[in-house]
């Protein structure tokens, strides 16, 4: 099965638990594990090709400019992390199935499950650094998702978020050092950077790249000081805590520390970072373990120690270690999926999980007993179990570590840690399972059906069987994996037995057995000292800082966005004028090259006009009808200087736009006052008009300057000249730019145009449905009405007009592509058509005769925009290539066709519907009852009701 | 010619920024509307001014064109700047017949409220 296959399917399978619900809560789990299951076949297929010590790869070119393709690679270490992550996840699925009870939204559940097994999945095939990164960021959405999945729980929504919050953060700093060691080396691309070595350790950025990467990884496998979110992400169901806390989430990091250990280890850097942040964990960890009541709370220590662990020997930089490192990976996935399930059973049957509670389980839950001492044992390192295996591999190789000229300290922190770990462990078994039977549980336990036991029993019986044949069991994998860690074929010698002869690491292993009892019997007196130091609360810290943090943004954004809108402006426009004039006077202009225009008087009367309705504007600007009329004046102005200077297309477009603006604007003010009052005082006038004076003087030159010179640079205009018939087949050079060269940028306006259409559909919905649309009802007129609401002699004009302007519309639209017009124009001018009838025969008859939706015209234009678009691809054309040719349907003579026609279309239908739809939308407000005129020039034969002309109604039209 | 187009360019703007200034919703529109003719116009220009030499082949004679870029850019913008100011027109609309009140910038008083509907 391909890689893209095998990272693809949990993404793909995440919708059918969702969808499967309805079909109750069997279905829904079995198409999540079938999901898994597939997955993992696919994977377990390749196994003969990884163990051959082939690569397997599947590449995919996805953004090669930025370096980003999705390229997946399946070595000695994918295989493993990848069978644990789908072989435990379906394990987690079957178990989960009759974990979680009625109320829980099961189908929810399994989609966010799967989710973020596609984001693990995803990370340990990734070849190149940037996918992974965002595999890496889903892990952490997804699995905030689910430890926030009882959402009802305080404790899970802050668990949830302190996750997210913590991963989240190390995964940016993670981002920063992967993009400097993908600069080190001028790829992204794993396989590449793994060939590195020498480059990346000599390069200054080496240890800024390691301190960030490892930052995202201590961060997501919990590292000391960032261990503490992992106990709190207990707050999430049992099946998650087992999937998260055993073999995935936080062995990203881990994963991610082995697959760059060929890369970053070795060196001093490496050694003191890495090993002594995991030294520190596990030790740490280990002592918070035994102190805690809560199973689970346990549980999530031990594994921080453990990880701590795992750490601690890839930080060594030896490859035995690294071999070691892998080796307890397989085994900790093991007996702590198991444990976590375990815990999981007792709280579901027995309904609390605090230890203190419990006790003499053996007899009520002797399966559960059984399965949960074995993996307990395993976790302290008891021989023949897997965890004995590991643990006296990670002791041996301790005492071989010299920690800044200290033989005894490396050793004796981790005996130290040894002892803890055996000692948390008999607690397990003891103060649960052990002891006399209570009469005081919530509820009286038994040993659940086997959907649960099934899991947690499997696995404890691969603990059995690695600990007692763990060469034949797990050899080949552990061999291929830590190849893949180390980087070579070879690997050191070491020995996967339980009985290595009288070494140092099994006296250490007795010590650590010996030293757990003794602290399981003295638990109680620890446990008092422990209560009696004041210790640092991570929570209530993490929460100060968070509080803090908060407090200081909210100053600064409250204070920088206080919703003055004026003061964001004026220091908008003052800043821009500052940069203009920061350019201009560090700057070079040259000398003008280019002869002006002669100015004839029919441009300077233009001139006059505009200027003199511009400041008119500034006189008159309070009465507000008076300056719209004024705007009317400059707007036409400019669409004459458009045709004047060589530009019929833009005069076209800026004189229909300018129409419908003017009805949009007169309709706007009919519901606002009409006049506006002297609200600044005169200090801030001068200083605005000031400002204001200083920016048009600015553009001005700039403008004059930019005229008055050549082009600088060649310009692509000549390639437009030049192209447009030949390769667009119009002659009307501006529109085969927008429908052919530039097709792409149109497509995006239309689309935007249509958003703002919708935007304005929907907050006419809003509005009106509030208790705005009764004041509308009862609102009175700014101005007296015209006693004759629709003029006769305007209706029979616009309808008269309607074919005509239909007519003129068709014309100008397939005229569009050789000559001036085209489908925004066209679409513009047929709006207007539709306008002049709203205007003359009111709102409500013309909305009567409206056979189709302006929202759906706006979809067709898109559609129909896109299709043409995609239509390039069934020719293995780049999107939007048109094409063209000529065809002749007698009589009529040969015409063009070209595909930017159809295009054109689609940008005529969303012009029209944006229009028409945001017109309407505003002349809404303006419905009032008694509108309708029933007999304004409305004469329909089929209907015979009597014409009765109530004057007063026909008053209150618009 | 050239300066008339530059000095009419530096009026609109002027205008339109002093109206952008103010502080109720309608001299602002007004103000969008005078710098929208100013940038557009602005846009134009910096394909140079030519007259008589439309961007549309001539197959029968070579003549001049002029840079139609700018046009195809201009072109869209003032399609564009239609559906800007209709929503700012709407929202202009939408909030002073749900507070009776144009004022565009928000008072201290504002704030407190809006940071009790927060809590």
């Amino acid at each position: 099965m391909s890689l893209f296959l095998i990272a693809a399917l949990p993404f793909l399978g995440a919708v059918f638990p969702a969808l499967l619900i309805r079909a109750g809560r069997n279905a829904a789990a079995s198409s999540a594990g079938l999901t898994s299951f597939l997955a993992l076949v696919g994977l377990l297929v390749h196994i003969p090709a990884v163990m051959r010590g082939e690569l397997v790869t599947a590449h995919f070119d996805w953004i090669p400019g930025l370096g980003l393709n999705a390229h997946f690679m399946l070595d000695g270490l994918g295989l493993l992390f990848a069978s644990l992550i789908l072989g435990i996840g379906l394990l987690i699925i079957l178990y989960a199935r009759f974990y979680l009870s009625r109320e829980d939204p099961m189908g929810q559940f399994f989609s966010y499950l799967l989710l973020f097994q596609g984001a693990m999945v995803g990370i340990v095939l990734s070849d190149n650094i940037l996918l992974l990164i965002v595999f890496w960021e889903l892990t952490s959405l997804s699995s905030f998702l689910l430890i926030g999945y009882w959402k009802h729980l305080p404790e899970g929504r802050q668990g949830a978020r302190m996750a997210l919050a913590v991963t989240g953060s190390g995964g940016l700093a993670m981002i920063a050092g992967m993009l400097i060691l993908g600069n080190i080396v001028g790829s992204f691309d794993l396989s590449v950077i793994l060939q590195n070595k020498e480059a990346i350790q000599s390069s200054p950025y080496y240890l800024p790249a390691l301190i960030l990467i490892l930052l995202g990884c201590f961060t997501k496998s919990a590292q000391f000081p960032f261990h503490f979110w992992l106990p709190h992400a207990m707050a999430a169901p049992t099946p998650v805590s087992a999937y998260l806390h055993s073999a995935t989430m936080v062995k990203a990091g881990i994963f991610l520390m082995a697959r760059m250990w060929p890369v970053l280890s070795g060196t001093p850097e490496w050694f003191y970072i890495v090993a002594t942040t995991g030294l520190v964990t596990m030790v740490i960890a280990a002592v918070i373990a035994l102190m805690k009541d809560d199973l689970k709370a346990m549980l999530a220590f031990s594994t921080v120690s453990h990880l701590g662990l795992i750490t601690m020997l890839l930080g060594f930089g030896t490859e035995i270690a690294a071999v070691t490192a892998v080796f307890h990976i397989i085994n900790h996935a093991t007996f702590k999926a198991a444990l976590f399930m375990t815990a999981g059973i007792v709280d579901h049957e027995a309904h609390t999980r605090d230890i203190k509670r419990l006790g003499g389980l053996r007899h009520l839950m002797p399966l559960t007993f059984t399965i949960g001492t074995i993996a307990a044992l395993s976790m302290a390192g008891i021989p023949p179990f897997n965890g004995f295996l590991s643990k006296e591999m990670m002791l041996e190789e301790t005492v071989h570590t010299v920690w800044n000229h200290s033989h005894y300290l490396v050793p004796g922190l981790a005996l130290l840690a040894a002892i803890f770990s055996a000692a948390y462990s008999f607690r397990f078994i003891s103060h649960v399972f052990l002891g006399p039977q209570r009469d005081d549980y919530p509820t009286t336990p038994h040993d659940p059906g086997p959907g649960m036991w099934l899991s947690p029993a499997f696995l404890v019986v691969l603990v059995v069987a690695i600990g007692l044949f763990s060469k034949a069991i797990v050899g080949p994998l552990v061999a291929i994996a830590s190849s893949a860690v180390i980087g070579s074929e070879e690997l050191p010698y070491y020995s996967l037995k339980l009985w290595h002869g009288f070494t140092p690491a099994l006296y250490m292993s007795i010590v650590a057995v010996i030293g757990g009892l003794v602290l399981l019997g003295l638990h109680g007196h620890l446990e008092r000292v422990w209560n009696a130091i004041p210790r640092p609360e991570a929570k209530s810290i993490f929460d100060m800082v968070i509080g803090a943090l908060t407090a200081v943004s909210r100053w600064f954004t409250d204070s920088v966005h206080n919703g003055v809108i004026s003061r964001y402006a004026i220091i908008f426009v003052a800043f821009t004028v500052g940069l203009g004039y920061y350019a201009y006077s560090t700057g070079t202009i040259g000398v003008p090259t280019r002869v002006p225009l002669p100015a004839p008087i029919i441009p300077i009367i233009g001139w006059v006009c505009l200027v003199g309705a511009t400041l008119a504007i500034m006189h008159f600007h309070r009465n507000r009808l008076l300056s719209l009329v004024l705007i009317g004046v400059v707007g036409l102005i400019v669409s004459m200087s458009f045709n004047y200077l060589s530009a019929p297309d833009l005069a076209l477009t800026q004189i229909s736009v300018e129409a419908v603006t003017m009805v949009l604007l007169l309709l706007s003010l009919n519901f606002m006052p009409t006049e506006t009052p002297w609200d600044s005082p005169a200090r801030r006038r001068w200083r605005d008009a000031a400002i204001s004076v200083v920016a048009g003087l600015g553009t001005g030159g700039l403008i004059y300057a930019l005229m008055m010179r050549d082009f600088a640079f060649p310009t692509i205009s000549e390639f437009h000249l030049a192209n447009s018939y030949k390769g667009g087949g119009g002659t009307n050079v501006v529109n085969v730019i927008l429908v052919d060269f530039r097709g792409f940028d149109t497509f995006g306006e239309i689309i935007v145009l249509g958003i703002a259409a919708l935007v304005i559909f929907s907050l006419t919905e809003g509005v009106l449905a509030t208790k705005v649309r009764a004041y509308l009802l009862n609102r009175k007129p700014h101005w007296p009405q015209s006693g004759d609401a629709h003029p006769l002699m305007m209706v029979v004009v616009t309808r008269v007009m309607m074919p005509i302007a239909l007519m003129v519309g068709a014309y100008i639209f397939f005229r569009g592509h050789n000559q001036p017009g085209g489908g925004f124009i066209a679409g513009l001018i047929v709006a207007i058509a539709f306008l002049m009838q709203y205007m003359a025969s009111g709102f409500t008859w013309a909305a009567e005769r409206q056979r189709f939706y302006y929202h759906a015209t706006i979809g067709w234009g898109v559609l129909i925009a896109a299709a043409t678009g995609l239509g390039a691809w069934f020719n293995d054309m780049p999107f939007l290539t048109s094409d063209y040719g000529y065809i002749t349907w007698p009589p009529l003579e040969e015409f063009e066709w070209a595909t930017a026609m159809l295009f054109d279309t689609g940008v005529f239908l969303a012009v029209l519907g944006a229009v028409m739809l945001a017109l309407e939308s505003l002349s809404r407000f303006a419905w009032q009852p008694g509108m309708v005129s029933e007999h304004a020039m409305d004469i329909n034969p089929q209907r015979d009701d009597p014409v009765i002309v109530d004057h007063s109604q026909a008053k209150e039209g618009a | 010619m050239e300066a008339l187009l530059a000095s009419a360019v530096g009026v609109l703007t002027a205008a339109g920024i002093f109206l952008i200034l103010r502080r109720r919703t309608f001299p602002v529109i007004l103000g969008l509307s005078l710098l929208t003719y100013a940038v557009n116009v602005f846009l134009f220009a910096t394909g140079r001014l030519a007259l008589n030499a439309p961007p549309v082949l001539n197959k029968y004679e070579e003549v001049a064109y002029t840079d139609p870029l700018p046009q195809a850019l201009v072109l869209t913008a003032i399609v564009i700047s239609f559906g800007m100011t209709a929503v700012i027109v709407m929202i202009a609309l939408s909030a002073y017949l749900s507070t009776k009140n144009d004022h565009i910038d928000m008072t201290a008083q504002d704030n407190v409220d809006e940071a009790g509907e927060d809590a």
